[in-house]
């Protein structure tokens, strides 16, 4: 069978001394429904009050945030709920250089991150801002830039980015899952390590 | 634990840009210029839209050839309403459409006001927006044959 580069296409008269089309727009759009659960509704309800809400597992203390209401590794009902600080450090960032359609908002380059709650075991995504890209490290310590407190909602966006905090950066050995893995004494089967 | 339940539009989306090819190019690059293009195939039926293998042998397919712009409804179904992210905002016919000159159907909308309007055999021709960019929404629909002559 030939290959697809070598194939010869021949074209009707009426499209051969015309310049050809070689990309179409092909965007996907899906509005639906988000029905939290109970768990989800008191996170976001903590949101509203600058709060951080994690899960702890029965099994081993772990703590997840935000929380689901299980523990996905041993899937057990999560029924223990405490209030996290929002400090904590990233466990791992990305740099990005390249726009975003339909988020403008956001100025390049921007760093996205890990960011891994001091007290939780799991880390979430987050933005890191007031600190030139090529600072930004693993182990670096972050706190949250809330919104102003007449624009909070129950939103996990109530939280803009994460900023230095200025505090010693933790050393890499023990950010992110590898601080987990460290505590925990975890090994490779355990999914969170 | 707040009983108070909650609920939220959320929206996903993606403005994906796909590179066409050769085969898919040449039948974007004929609605722009007001034609439909399809493919032959090995035993000289035609394809279309053009497909760049042939659904049976798995064959690169390589002979473009224009289809006409008219044909007869095969099957068709009414739809009302039409759903947001429709192309359409009217209800509106969705019809296999077996063009003159090939010998697979071609799925697009009837523009007409009611289902009365509708029949297997009708014959319709495709009515091409002025200004086209390479793109199946360059042909607005097909409407009745008898409506245009």
């Amino acid at each position: 069978m030939s290959e697809p580069s070598q194939v010869e296409i021949e074209l009707p008269a009426e499209i051969r001394d015309v310049e050809p089309v070689q990309s179409i727009r092909t965007p996907i759009r899906m509005t639906y429904d988000y029905i939290p659960s109970s768990s989800a509704i008191a996170s976001l309800n903590a949101y509203a009050e600058k709060r951080i809400l994690g899960g702890v597992s029965p099994i081993d203390g772990a703590v997840f945030v935000p929380p689901r209401g299980v523990d996905p590794r041993h899937g057990v009902a999560t029924t223990e709920t405490v209030d996290l600080p929002d400090t904590g450090h990233i466990g791992s960032f990305c740099v990005t250089r390249l726009p975003i359609p339909g988020r403008e908002d956001l100025e390049i380059p921007y760093v996205s991150a890990w960011i891994f709650l001091d007290g939780a075991d799991v880390g979430f995504l987050g933005l890191v801002s007031g600190v030139d890209t090529s600072e930004v490290h693993i182990g670096m310590r972050v706190k949250a830039l809330w919104k102003p407190d007449d624009e909070l909602g129950r939103t996990a966006e109530n939280i803009v980015s994460w900023i230095p905090s200025g505090e010693p950066s933790l050393p890499f050995e023990e950010a992110g899952v590898r601080g987990y893995r460290k505590r925990s004494g975890a090994k490779g089967s355990d999914p969170l390590a | 634990m707040n009983e108070e339940r909650l609920r939220a539009d959320l929206v996903l989306e993606y403005p994906f840009t796909r590179t066409t090819g050769p085969v898919i190019g040449a039948f974007m690059t004929g609605l722009r210029e007001g034609i439909i293009i399809g493919i032959r195939r090995a035993d000289g039926t035609v394809v279309v839209p053009p497909l760049e293998y042939d659904p049976t042998s798995a064959d690169p397919l390589t002979e473009l050839v224009t289809v006409g712009q008219a044909g007869v409804v095969e099957s068709w179904t009414w739809v009302d309403p039409p759903r947001e992210q429709s192309p359409w905002q009217q209800p509106h016919g969705l019809a296999l459409i077996h063009l003159d000159g090939a010998d697979t159907p071609l799925l697009h909308g009837v523009l007409v006001n009611s289902a009365d309007a509708m029949s297997t055999g009708m014959r319709v021709v495709a009515k091409f927006r002025a200004e086209r960019e390479g793109h199946i929404s360059d042909i607005e629909g097909f409407v009745p044959e008898e409506s245009v002559q």
